[in-house]
């Protein structure tokens, strides 16, 4: 294979990620959903579609949900990263986690984790969410297994917590 | 998907470093939030070895002053109904209209104005658009949705253009020439290969919104209500003198190549806005919109979704009078 002329070089990439400083050295184009799973072995984010159509990639960035399939790893620089690695403590899932396994909001799992991402970051923002609050927060998250209702049922149960 | 091919980004700090950027290095792309140029990056379409990101210019990241939003205001903040934007409700409307909150919170105001149109022979993998043969837009030489012509009429699918043009809202360009100020309506042309009016190193700095704007609204028709482009989608923005229709601009996308106002609808004023006066309306968003068959859904479907929006969101507005 010929070499890229001017392949675009690697630089370090600093960010908090789920709690601890990490560097990461990548290039312009790389995209924060390969570094996570790739560069950095973590898997729990999923890759559903890559085009930004199916939410299995939503992680936070400054608590905001984003998709990792269309970040690239250089805009996280300085920022604070969460993924669903980062939500348990001390090896015990967090209020969101919990609901999804006690509400059967969760079937095969592959959307599972970015439904709960996307579902923590609304119940930091509106601790008792309305159901069609639920709904649009929820709105960039496919899943082909639920039905979405016991995913729902599974917000409220852990806003209940909250 | 394929593996997206290497690029630079380049974060100039201001217009000028951009405009700058831009000459220093031919072919590449102007980058904002990413959620649609990425995704076409990835399916093969197109491979720029430096992109510059709009988004490390503070300028172009702010919301005023008076009545100015620049080019990499995200639509969340749009959409999230400032103070300085509470008398546009259809450009709030439009913009928590598009896709999920994730795209939003990335998504901006220029990338949503420059958004590339949509086909179904063309958003696709590079491996699927080579098995039916490359098309017209890409790479091709035959469109596979009018075969006979020599014209792509991929849709542009973009939710805020149509809202902005109904406000009659300006634009702001930036380039080698310094900065200009034309009405919004002049970015776009009717071809689905070149449907932006940017010259090269040219972009979007900004909007700027008219004083004192009519009463206006958005709708759009979508596949899926959650998150989807629109079919259809129509902004009016209607004003009514003593229950008669005294001004009136009717804006569309999703239809055309390229999001426009409706031409004729002063034959459309001085009456009220009844079931005959709707049927006209009608009548003129039929004839003027030009759906192909783009989609999944049916053109003609299209076509008669845009009408009965149009007549729909006018009554409301005339309603609320
Ligand atoms: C699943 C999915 C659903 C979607 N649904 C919708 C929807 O319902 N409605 C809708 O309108 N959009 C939708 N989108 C498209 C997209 O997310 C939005 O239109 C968004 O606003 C694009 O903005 P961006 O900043 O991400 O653009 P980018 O991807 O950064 O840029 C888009 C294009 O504009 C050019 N560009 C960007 N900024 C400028 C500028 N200032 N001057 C000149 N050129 C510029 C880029 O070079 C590129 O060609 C959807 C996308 C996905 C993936
Ligand atoms: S309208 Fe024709 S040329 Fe344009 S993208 Fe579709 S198939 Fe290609
Ligand atoms: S993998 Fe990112 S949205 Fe589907
Ligand atoms: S549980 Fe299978 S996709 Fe949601």
């Amino acid at each position: 294979m010929q070499m890229q002329p001017d392949a675009p070089p690697a630089a370090p990439r600093r960010f908090r990620l789920n709690g601890r400083d990490r560097s990461v050295t990548v290039p312009d184009h790389a995209l924060l959903i390969d570094t996570l799973r790739e560069t950095l072995r973590l898997t729990g984010t999923k890759q559903g579609c890559d085009g930004g159509e199916c939410g299995a990639c939503t992680v936070l960035i400054d608590s905001v949900p984003r998709l990792a399939c269309l970040t690239r790893t250089g805009e996280c620089e300085g920022r604070v990263v969460e993924t669903i690695e980062g939500l348990a403590r001390q090896g015990r899932m967090n209020r969101v986690q919990r609901a999804f396994h006690e509400q059967l909001g969760t079937q095969c799992g592959y959307c599972t984790p970015g439904m709960v991402m996307a579902a923590e970051a609304l119940l930091r923002r509106v601790p008792h969410p309305t159901e069609p609050e639920i709904r649009a927060a929820l709105a960039g998250n496919l899943c082909r297994c639920t039905g979405y209702v016991k995913i729902i049922a599974a917000v409220q149960a852990a806003a209940g917590e909250g | 998907m394929e593996p997206l091919a290497p690029f630079r980004v380049l974060a100039p700090a201001s217009i000028a470093e951009a405009v700058a950027a831009a000459a220093a290095h031919q072919g590449a792309r102007f980058l904002a939030g990413g959620t649609d140029l990425l995704v076409n990056l990835r399916h093969g379409i197109g491979a720029p070895g430096v992109l510059i990101d709009l988004r490390s210019i503070p300028e172009l990241r702010r919301l005023g002053p008076d009545r100015g939003i620049g080019a990499a205001v995200t639509l969340a903040e749009i959409a999230a109904a400032p103070p300085m934007l509470a008398a546009y409700p259809a450009l709030i409307a439009a913009a928590a209209s598009v896709a999920g909150p994730a795209h939003r919170a990335a998504g901006t105001l220029g990338g949503n104005l420059c958004l590339d149109t949509r086909c179904i022979f063309y958003n696709r993998g590079e491996w699927w658009r080579s098995a039916t043969a490359f098309c017209l837009k890409h790479r091709g030489e035959t469109c596979h949705v009018a075969p006979t012509g020599h014209r792509c009429h991929a849709a542009f699918s973009g939710d805020l253009a149509p809202a902005l043009l109904a406000y009659d809202a300006e634009m702001r360009i930036a380039g080698p020439d310094g900065l200009r100020t034309e009405p919004l309506s002049a970015l776009y042309a009717e071809d689905g290969a070149a449907h932006l009016r940017l010259g090269p190193g040219e972009f979007l700095a900004g909007v700027i919104l008219p004083p004192d704007p009519w009463p206006a609204a958005y709708a759009k028709a979508r596949t899926r209500g959650a998150i989807d482009f629109p079919l259809a989608g129509v902004a009016v923005a209607l004003r009514t003198e003593a229950g008669s229709v005294a001004g009136l601009r009717v804006a569309l996308t999703g239809t055309n190549a390229r999001p426009f106002l409706l031409a004729g609808t002063e034959a459309l004023l001085g009456t009220p806005v009844d079931a005959a006066w709707r049927d006209r309306l009608g009548r003129l968003v039929q004839k003027q919109v030009s759906p192909m068959r783009t989609t999944l859904a049916a053109a003609h479907y299209r076509r008669r979704v845009a009408a009965a929006l149009a007549g729909r969101v006018a009554a409301q507005l005339a309603e609320a009078a």
